[in-house]
């Protein structure tokens, strides 16, 4: 084991990635000579090179345009979108070419493109840099959404969607970046089509990913002390989401909570209700809820913006309504 | 003529199902308001169950010997005169001539208990349980009626609400097996506990008690925020009265110290209506009249405490007759439904076995309790001396969700008062039909 | 006349009567009913009820403390039973 930062953790993904696959390089903004906006290519230019670490315009149509064309012809691209706020500026090319090529061509085109970009809110960066898309782009049949949670899953994830012959969009979650954690050095791989149990639990399923995985964790271990024993589903992938593992939950805890750092209107929390309802309705012993980021543009202020976020003890108090225990309690 | 079902009655709280012993009327009789029609076999003892109406019986549901779970069609009734819905809207608790029969629901009551609490209950009750997607498959693999599945605190039936009525019911089958002919000696006011899934129903009747009581004390001290009240109270001038009373009547009209406690617990209870009602679905219902639970204990074990009707209408001579016929058929069997659940108050008086006192636990859903030891000569001040005088110690538990110490207190003192006063006057006809029971401790 | 063991079994069956359970215990004369057979005053009314059935005689509530043991029961029935 050893410990590292998660933006390290998606360096070392990245240099892996392009160590291996001489096909593969990268592109985005602000990627070379400034390090990337997160820092997380810091260095990568030097070692690399401008031709492998290619700095774009702030053009986001363009260069993810590029990035198509480039997978189309057989190259293996990672670009990088600053944050999933500025993706919408791409979303002609993500979703009318990167997602739809294959079924257009009748299999003949695909576009092994692989998007990194942040999402999500709670370091002050305002309502045009802090939304949190990932849930959209799990509407859109033809692209791979994943959201690392942990450090090892930002290390090994990347390098196995770079494999995949179809385009793959990684979420980063820009509070993470800062975040420790331990990396286990005998993982040389990871998938990227299983949901984990990040704490198995028999009282209640808390499905969620990114950020929320954490605060979710830092809420069942609230409740562990008042004898709730919960289950954190870190969901990883928004598409195809891992029916499997959370049906297999919501089949053990007969309890869902989803929390979900989108908005709730139409959000990846209705999804995975709707799939619940669909595959294990008659598991439910309770109405499932959700915690979900308040329907605002995300605020500036500190405190509205932590108000408007899930923490963990909306978290805890959500998940204690769905246990019936503002009150109940187990009967012997 | 309305038609109406007569359900299988709960007779306890918790009571998930009873058994149709012997059927007091067949299709085609006439039953009057108040009338004993069946007997029903409780896992635990024999209970008369009374019909609130005149009406004709149509059809019987349910053979004898034949087991149903609570709320289960046993009968189907024409009522006579006018609809059950206009005349039937009282309080069941408030009335005791009609207690079984709820107020009319025009729309089906989502919110209400599904679990019904009478047993009269109009065909056209649609009214559905909610129940988790869990809890329903789950009734339906173990063959749970969910109508009569008591929902959790949230007020949704649950998978463990479930499993609870389905061990329960399991429990009562293997019991009724186990008990074959034998005529029941003894029933119980106790609720009827559910039994922990995975538990082994209890075979024996003693055994079964035990685990009611336990059920019903454990719900008790889960649920009611107790407070406790005592005060020693000078009995010498009424225990005087009893005793010139007691010289002056006959041994079958004599009068015992019970009876003159629980006569002033019921008239010091209709005036206190935070201590006389019952505590349920978050509200307290106060009662304009006083059943009085008289708590029975069993020799060698064992509790019961069957209510005295009315009791705040009987003068001492009234409440023995009331005692000694209670008390005989807690042991000979035949006590009524109403009865068993009627309850507004409870007395509770350990003093022939020669404890000071006692802090009672409340039997739920009532909201106070009773409690009186033993009667002892003690020296007390008087007027700056030293007097000898008869002292009992009673004391009150109250449910703090409906009333305070302060109120409380008041209860007490004017109970104080009712016991360390005379009775003004107490009837001498003894009722040749109630003879003094057999074996039975008051 | 009656001796006095027949009394004494008189009493002891007015007690059983009482207490079914307490056929066949052997009861001294001086052992405390209320403490032995656990009867409480309703008990004991019942008691002289059987007394009353069996002796033909009344007891007095002022006389009641008498039936809380055989002995003194026994004394006392031998007392004021016209022809037991």
């Amino acid at each position: 084991m050893s410990t590292m930062t998660y933006r390290e953790a998606c360096k070392q993904a990245i240099r892996q990635c392009l160590l291996e696959e001489p096909r593969a390089f990268m592109m985005g903004e602000d990627i070379g000579d400034y390090g990337g906006c997160y820092g997380v290519t810091k260095g990568l230019l030097a070692e690399f090179g401008p031709g492998r670490i290619r700095d774009a315009p702030l053009a986001e149509s363009g260069f993810v345009g590029a990035g198509v064309g480039a997978a189309m012809g057989g190259m293996r691209p990672i670009v990088e979108i600053m944050t999933c706020n500025f993706a919408l500026l791409a979303l002609d090319q993500l979703i009318n070419n990167a997602a739809t090529l294959r079924h257009m061509s009748g299999g003949k085109v695909g576009v092994p493109l692989v998007v990194r970009m942040a999402t999500g809110g709670g370091r002050q960066l305002a309502a045009q840099h802090s939304h949190s898309f990932e849930g959209w782009f799990a509407h859109v049949p033809g692209l791979r959404i994943l959201v690392p949670a942990t450090v090892t899953d930002a290390r090994h994830m990347l390098r196995t969607a770079l494999r995949e012959a179809d385009p793959v969009l990684l979420f980063e979650h820009v509070f993470l970046y800062t975040m420790e954690g331990e990396l286990d050095d005998t993982v040389k791989a990871v998938d990227i089509d299983k949901a984990a149990i990040r704490r198995p639990g028999k009282d209640l399923s808390i499905l969620t990913s990114g950020n929320t995985v954490w605060k979710s964790l830092e809420a069942a271990t609230a409740l562990a002390s008042d004898g709730i024993d919960v289950e954190v589903v870190d969901l990883r992938v928004l598409r195809p989401l891992d029916d499997e593992t959370i049906m297999a939950s919501v089949k053990k805890t007969h309890r869902v909570l989803v929390v979900d750092e989108g908005w709730r209107s139409g959000g990846i929390s209705a999804e995975l209700f709707a799939r619940v309802c669909e595959q294990a309705f008659d598991e439910l012993d309770a109405a499932p809820m959700r915690v979900c980021t308040a329907e605002v543009p995300i605020p500036y202020p500190k405190h509205l913006e932590d108000a408007a976020l899930p923490q963990p003890a909306t978290i805890a108090a959500a998940a204690r309504q769905v246990l019936g225990r503002s009150g109940r309690m187990p009967r012997a | 003529m309305p038609e109406l079902t007569f359900i299988m009655p709960s007779l306890g709280a918790d009571m998930e199902r009873g058994r149709v012993g012997a059927w007091r009327v067949k299709a085609g009789d006439r039953i009057r308001r108040g009338q004993v029609i069946v007997d029903v076999d409780t896992d635990k003892g024999l209970i008369d169950v009374e019909c609130f109406h005149d009406a004709v019986v149509q059809e019987i549901l349910v053979a004898e010997g034949h087991e149903v779970p609570v709320g289960a069609p046993i009968a189907r009734l024409q009522v006579e005169g006018a609809t059950a819905a206009t005349t039937t809207a009282t309080k069941a608790a408030a009335t005791p001539t009609a207690p079984f029969i709820p107020p009319p629901t025009p729309t089906p009551v989502r919110a209400l208990s599904p679990l019904p609490t009478s047993a009269l209950m109009s065909a056209d009750d649609t009214a559905r349980p909610l129940a988790s997607p869990l809890a329903k498959r789950r009734a339906r693999e173990l063959g749970v009626d969910l109508a009569h599945v008591r929902p959790g605190p949230e007020g949704r039936i649950t998978a463990e609400d479930v499993e609870a009525a389905a061990a329960w019911a399991a429990r009562a089958t293997a019991q009724t097996a186990a008990q074959t002919a034998a005529v029941p000696t003894t029933a119980v006011t106790v609720t009827a506990p559910p039994t922990p899934a995975g538990e082994a129903p209890p075979k024996d009747p003693k055994e079964a008690m035990r685990r009611a009581i336990a059920a019903s004390m454990s719900r008790s001290k889960r649920d009611i925020p107790h407070y406790y009240l005592w005060q020693d109270v000078d009995v010498t001038d009424t225990l005087a009265w009893l005793k010139a009373e007691n010289a002056r009547r006959s041994l079958s009209e004599r009068l015992l110290f019970a009876a003159v406690l629980a006569h002033a617990v019921a008239q010091t209870a209709s005036a206190f209506p935070e201590c006389n009602g019952t505590h349920e679905g978050g509200a307290h219902r106060p009662s304009d009249v006083v059943h009085l639970g008289f708590a029975t204990s069993q020799r060698g074990g064992g509790l019961i405490a069957p209510a005295i009707l009315n009791a705040d209408g009987k003068d001492v001579g009234a409440m023995m007759m009331a005692i000694n016929d209670l008390v005989a058929r807690v042991r000979s069997g035949g006590l009524r439904g109403s009865e068993m659940t009627l309850g507004t108050i409870t007395l509770s008086s350990l003093g022939d076995t020669g404890v000071d006192g006692t802090l009672p636990v409340i039997q739920p859903p009532q909201v106070a309790i009773v409690g009186v030891g033993r009667v002892v000569d003690r020296a007390i001040v008087r007027a700056g001396a030293i007097v000898v005088r008869s002292m009992v110690t009673v004391s009150v538990a109250a449910d703090h969700r409906v009333s305070d110490g302060a109120r409380g207190a008041r209860f007490l003192i004017a109970l104080d008062k009712a016991l360390s006063t005379p009775p003004a006057s107490a009837s001498s006809s003894l009722a040749a039909d109630a003879p003094p029971p057999a074996e039975a401790r008051p | 006349m009656m001796t006095d063991p027949e009394i004494r079994a008189h009493i002891l069956d007015a007690i059983a009567t009482v207490v079914p359970s307490s056929r066949g215990v052997p009861l001294t004369d001086d052992v405390d009913l209320r403490e032995e057979l656990e009867l409480d005053s309703m008990d004991i009314l019942r008691v002289l009820v059987g007394v009353k059935e069996r002796f033909g005689v009344e007891v007095p509530d002022a006389d009641t403390s008498k039936f809380f043991r055989v002995g003194s029961a026994l004394a006392w029935i031998k007392t004021h039973a016209s022809s037991p």
